[in-house]
């Protein structure tokens, strides 16, 4: 920002921006919206069974899997911070309803509540833990995934005697959970999944808050520049905990959804699942810096994952590529990031 | 605002005041013996070189960090705050250098940030974004800044409009004491130009201002009251009427000393 940038018009007057550079700027999902169609129309293309709208339910449910936990990620990451133990957690909370509820024999309700108290408390470990101490989130929720993803083997292990907990379906409170986490339901010949729904709202409850309430206004400043926004009074430390929370709040949901869909979770998984949600948002166009970032964006970051897990299986190609699709992907993601990040730079 | 016109420099109770201000970190002196009254519609210029004590006597003005020795005095009553909070409730903002805005963030929410208006008090309660969008295109043009659209992230705005937000910002959420820390530092001369007058502006609307700067030229341009810092000591004090630019320029320089180095340095 020196005075060599300035624009030529005197100085109070500014000129309209172009019209491209202002797009780019205020839509961050636009890229990721570009990125989605072109894959679209490359599956449409090279796999038939693509085309059916069946294939598009089996999409989304694929996506939403992933779009849930990505929702409350991106939200963190537009916030400044990372978390790297989303993936683990939502083993922990499944395994929390599951082995509980098992062991005590209690009601499958009063297991996910307990469930629902230890995700947030885990969200609310890590939150205050970042912005307590002032090591990096990156350290502080990458602790948390090793503590949750040695505690979760060792205690299912310990009690069941296995790595996975035992089938609760017959559990009372089963079926009224299952209804809400895990059913489906046909609309016009075509089987939806429930998650796909929550997901859709979440997207849409988490838009709404980032644009339009006070609380989204300061998820974006504290992610953009905490000092400034604590200067004008902005509770940053509140916020960054209850991004935390939030995370671990949606964990817990998509973790009941795996209870209450395969009626046991498995000790061991989850690991390698928190970069998903991470990417998800990133391809979606979430500043890896915070700052900047849509819900939405994190959408169809879920969706082209969704698009390319099946799309790959419907083409008859080798799965094993997914990965390496998935690399390029985030790649290209990062690369239209920085390019937005050099502009909003050096138009100072 | 309590003072619709400007007032006459130095007439009627100091908004703020202090008295023999005194402040130690540790083991470490950062200012003794301040003593400093700031006037409404008045400019005082706090000068002096890095590490003269600026950042700590603003620091206890804006609720940063308080005071251990003397008196602050805010509307004639001692006063001690303990966050900034506090400070901004009792009209006293603070304009910081590179602690201004977010960058990333539209105009209008860097300028609504921390004071937000919904319609509505539940948690997820929309924003007035209409109306906000309004006021601070208004309050803008109020203050002199012309900006096609409020929309755009501040950070695409030069580092002296960015300035003039903040100013104008601190203006409308009823500023009465306007702190300034080094506005102009990182900008080109034109562009102080353009800050300076928003400094003349506030005054002018009855704001009593405090430059916190190091460049003499820049103080004497709007300045009504010049206090000189150095190793946390005051070192000059006077009115308008009594200094000239050459002094000031000369004592921030360093005054005897300088004298001293310059014969000792003859050959």
């Amino acid at each position: 920002m020196t005075a060599t940038a300035e624009p030529k018009a005197p100085a109070p007057v500014l000129r309209a921006g172009a019209s491209v550079t202002r797009l780019v700027l205020t839509r961050p999902e636009i890229g990721a919206f570009i990125a989605a169609v072109a894959i679209f129309i490359l599956f449409w293309i090279v796999a038939p069974p693509f085309r059916q709208l069946g294939s598009l339910s089996t999409v989304l449910y694929a996506a939403s899997q992933i779009g849930i936990i990505a929702v409350a990620v991106g939200l963190l990451m537009i916030g400044g911070e990372f978390d790297l133990s989303a993936g683990v957690a939502y083993i922990t909370a499944g395994l929390t309803a599951a082995l509980l509820c098992y062991e005590l024999n209690l009601n499958m309700w009063v297991g996910t509540i307990v469930a629902l108290a230890l995700a947030l408390g885990i969200g609310f470990v890590n939150g205050f833990l970042v912005t307590r101490t002032g090591i990096p989130s990156f350290l502080v929720t990458l602790t948390t995934f090793f503590v949750l993803r040695g505690a979760n083997l060792a205690v299912t292990n310990a009690l069941s005697g296995s790595v996975a907990s035992r089938n609760v379906s017959d559990m009372d409170g089963f079926d009224s959970l299952k209804a809400i986490f895990a059913s489906s339901f046909t609309i016009g010949g075509v089987t939806v999944r429930i998650t796909v729904v929550w997901w859709l709202l979440f997207v849409a409850l988490a838009t709404w808050v980032l644009l339009r309430t006070r609380i989204g206004n300061w998820i974006t400043a504290v992610g953009g520049d905490a000092a400034s926004a604590r200067a004008v009074g902005v509770p940053v430390t509140k916020v960054k905990i209850g991004l935390f929370m939030t995370v671990g709040f949606l964990a817990w949901f998509y973790g009941m959804h795996r209870l209450y869909g395969y009626n046991t979770i498995q000790a061991g998984e989850g690991v390698g699942q928190e970069f998903l949600f991470i990417i998800a948002a990133v391809v979606g166009g979430t500043l890896l810096t915070g700052g900047s970032g849509s819900a939405i964006g994190g959408a169809i970051g879920a969706f082209i994952f969704g698009m390319v897990v099946q799309g790959i299986v419907y083409a008859g190609w080798d799965p094993n590529w997914f990965y390496a699709f998935l690399g390029v992907m985030l790649f290209l993601a990062v690369m239209v990031n920085l390019y937005v990040r050099k502009l909003t730079a050096t138009r100072g | 605002m309590t003072e619709p016109a400007r007032a006459v420099p130095g007439d009627g109770a100091p908004l703020i005041e202090m008295r023999g201000v005194g402040k130690t970190y540790g083991a470490i002196r950062a200012l003794r013996g301040i003593d400093l009254r700031v006037g409404a519609g008045e400019v005082t210029c706090v000068l002096g070189d890095n590490g003269a004590g600026k950042s700590t006597l603003i620091k206890i003005m804006s609720g940063l960090h308080p005071h251990i020795e003397g008196e602050l005095l805010v509307d004639g009553v001692a006063t001690r705050f303990s966050s900034p909070r506090e400070a901004l409730d009792r009209g006293i903002a603070t304009v910081y250098q590179d602690l201004a805005v977010v960058p990333l963030m539209e105009v209008w929410r860097n300028f609504f940030l921390g004071s937000e208006q919904v319609a509505g008090r539940f948690p997820f309660a929309p924003l007035r974004v209409r109306r906000m969008r309004e006021i601070a295109k208004a309050e803008l043009a109020k203050m002199g800044v012309f900006i096609d659209d409020v929309n755009r992230p501040i950070g695409t705005l030069s580092g002296g409009q960015r300035q003039c937000v903040a100013i104008a910002r601190a203006v409308y959420f009823g500023a009465r004491v306007l702190i300034l820390d080094e506005p102009t530092a990182a900008l080109g001369v034109r562009q102080s130009g353009v800050v300076l007058r928003h400094i003349a502006a506030a005054r002018d609307a009855g704001l009593g201002v405090v430059l916190i700067t190091h460049n003499p030229h820049h103080a004497y341009l709007v300045g009504d009251h010049f206090v000189i810092l150095k190793l946390g000591e005051r070192v000059l004090d006077r009115r308008r009427a009594d200094v000239t630019l050459d002094e000031l320029t000369m004592q921030m320089a360093g005054g005897d000393e300088l004298a001293e180095l310059s014969h000792e340095l003859r050959r």
